[in-house]
């Protein structure tokens, strides 16, 4: 499957909010990170691109919210109110819950009151009601997360990036976290990028899942994942979820030989 | 009993293991009683210890010291009656000590002024720290008795010396320790300034000085410490002005006042113990409510 094929696929819902156009990354040392990656994401998709460590998926993430320049091609988004959910919860750990959800409100010069709204409605969304006041080093690894998720809520983005962000939690959480980042994307309609190695995870949230190579990192498949949402946690043990899944698995095998 | 401030350790470390603990009150603030087994086993050990110390001292001055060198290490009820009992003597040492702690203030706060500017446009141009940087580290590594001279020659011998050497001993400390709390910040908070286009100045004012804290107290505290040493040293050398508890060191060994010399030096050391716990309350006012390491040493 060449990249020029899921631009013509991933197009079909409306225009695209975030689009790689034959984007290339080469390091300064010569290794090939991304090689020719096209991909337009609309609002209302949400495409998870999963593939082995070191493959340039979190790369690709770098390149669209610019924290990083892309080699070659070209990268279309808007990066004013870019949504962009790391790795790690990165909360400033001298900072309540509320005032590190207000963070991102105060970075974009919006006015004390809205983003003290803006927050605990966020806060309220993610669920963290209870612990405006706690600092991060009382609060578990799940609500860090969801403290990060209400942080990035709060500017309402209409594109999402996440970066392998429920790595570090354990089983449970983590699956708690998909169902919330699920309803998220359907109660704000965002575009979302996800980046994850659990293809579990990518069938369970995506409308649409890729899968990338390692050096160079390509997208070498990708899959439409038929599911309605909402999707029931039960889904998971569903014949069809376990079929494609594996279907996923194998193509994900197949090109990390 | 409740525990104040003298037992922070062991409320931060009581408080690490539960950071899951959903109805935990706000973290630092939190009492608890304890009981008088907790108290022996805090205050037996030293008290103990002192005793054999006392015990010691006592055997030597009356069991090795023969009565015409007694005047080399007098019993400690001597001191007492003499240098501290004794009003003349003790607000004699309490009025240098006085001078002398002002002196160190006054050069800690010059320290602390230098340091931040200092350590503030060295983390902002890598060009600047590398000027910078070996010139502190030579400035540093030049024993303070090597500069008296010139120290005297350039300012005199009076308070401005003095207070030249607390600047000079107590300098490193705080340039090093906020450079590095500075540059302390995780690349993760780093990239989250970078994607929402924040300002030098936010980037500085919202994630740098509040991540460099914890280190900026530890640099403090170890300044003050030495910019007490800085005041007593400048003050053992630079004699004009008011008498502060260097130029009275002097006096006292001069003149074989054994009592008061060793007085002095349990009232400098006191002095020193003092500053100590203060920066150490003040960091954990400051940073105890996030910080785990706060309160783990004081």
């Amino acid at each position: 499957m060449t990249a020029a094929d899921s631009t013509v696929k991933a197009s079909g819902v409306g225009t695209p909010v975030l689009s790689f156009d034959h984007t290339q990354m080469t390091f300064p040392d010569g290794t090939e990170a991304v090689r020719d990656v096209s991909l337009n994401i609309s609002r209302g998709e949400f495409v998870t691109i999963v593939g082995p460590s070191g493959c340039g998926k979190s790369t690709l993430l770098k390149i669209a919210s610019g924290l990083l320049d892309a080699t070659g091609g070209n990268v279309t988004v808007d990066r004013d109110r870019l949504g962009y959910v790391f790795q790690d919860a990165t909360l400033l750990p001298w900072r309540t819950v509320l005032s590190n959800v207000e963070l991102l409100a105060e970075l974009h010069d919006i006015p004390k009151d809205e983003r003290r709204r803006l927050a605990l409605e966020a806060i309220e969304t993610v669920g963290l009601s209870g612990f405006v006041n706690h600092y991060p080093r009382s609060l578990s690894g799940g609500m860090k997360m969801r403290a990060s998720l209400a942080r990035t809520l709060t500017l309402k983005p209409p594109v999402f990036l996440f970066d392998e962000p429920f790595g570090a939690v354990d089983e449970i959480t983590r699956e708690h976290l998909n169902d919330e980042t699920q309803r998220l994307f359907q109660s704000e309609g965002f575009a979302g990028l996800f980046i994850t190695h659990s293809i579990a995870e990518a069938v369970f949230m995506s409308t649409k899942v890729m899968v990338m190579s390692a050096r160079p990192g390509r997208i070498v498949a990708e899959f439409d994942v038929p599911f309605d949402y909402p999707r029931k946690p039960e889904l998971r043990f569903d014949p069809e979820f376990a079929a494609l899944s594996g279907e996923i698995s194998r193509e994900l095998r197949g090109s990390h030989q | 009993m409740t525990i104040t401030h003298d037992d922070d350790q062991q409320i931060s470390t009581a408080d690490d293991g539960s950071s899951a603990d959903a109805g935990a009150p706000v973290l630092g603030g939190k009492k608890r009683r304890r009981s008088a087994a907790d108290l022996a086993r805090q205050f037996l050990p030293p008290l103990f210890l002192g005793a054999l110390i006392v015990g010691a001292w006592y055997y030597v001055s009356y069991g090795l010291l023969t009565e015409e060198r007694r005047f080399l290490l007098r019993p400690p009820h001597e001191i007492l009656q003499v240098g501290f009992l004794d009003w003349d003597h003790f607000s004699e040492i309490l009025q240098a000590l006085w001078s002398s702690t002002r002196v160190a203030l006054i050069g800690l706060a010059i320290s602390i002024t230098i340091g931040f500017f200092l350590a503030t446009i060295m983390s902002q141009t890598k060009i600047v720290e590398r000027a910078i940087f070996p010139y502190m580290v030579m400035l540093q590594a030049i024993p303070i008795l090597a500069i008296v001279p010139l120290i005297g020659f350039w300012w005199g011998y009076g308070t401005t010396s003095r207070i030249a050497v607390c600047v000079i001993i107590s300098l490193f400390p705080i340039i090093v320790n906020t450079l590095f709390g500075l540059q302390s910040a995780e690349r993760g908070l780093h990239d989250l300034f970078t994607l929402h286009h924040a300002s030098r100045l936010t980037r500085l004012r919202k994630l740098m000085f509040p991540a460099a804290r914890p280190a900026i107290f530890a640099g403090l505290r170890i300044s003050a410490g030495l910019s007490v040493i800085g005041a007593i040293v400048g003050d053992y050398f630079f004699g004009q002005g008011a008498v502060g508890i260097g130029q009275l060191l002097k006096r006292y060994s001069s003149r074989l006042e054994g009592e008061e010399l060793l007085a002095a030096v349990i009232m400098s050391s006191a002095l020193g113990v003092v500053v100590f716990l203060f920066f150490g309350w003040l960091q954990n006012v400051a940073i105890g409510k996030w910080h785990e390491s706060s309160g783990v040493d004081s």
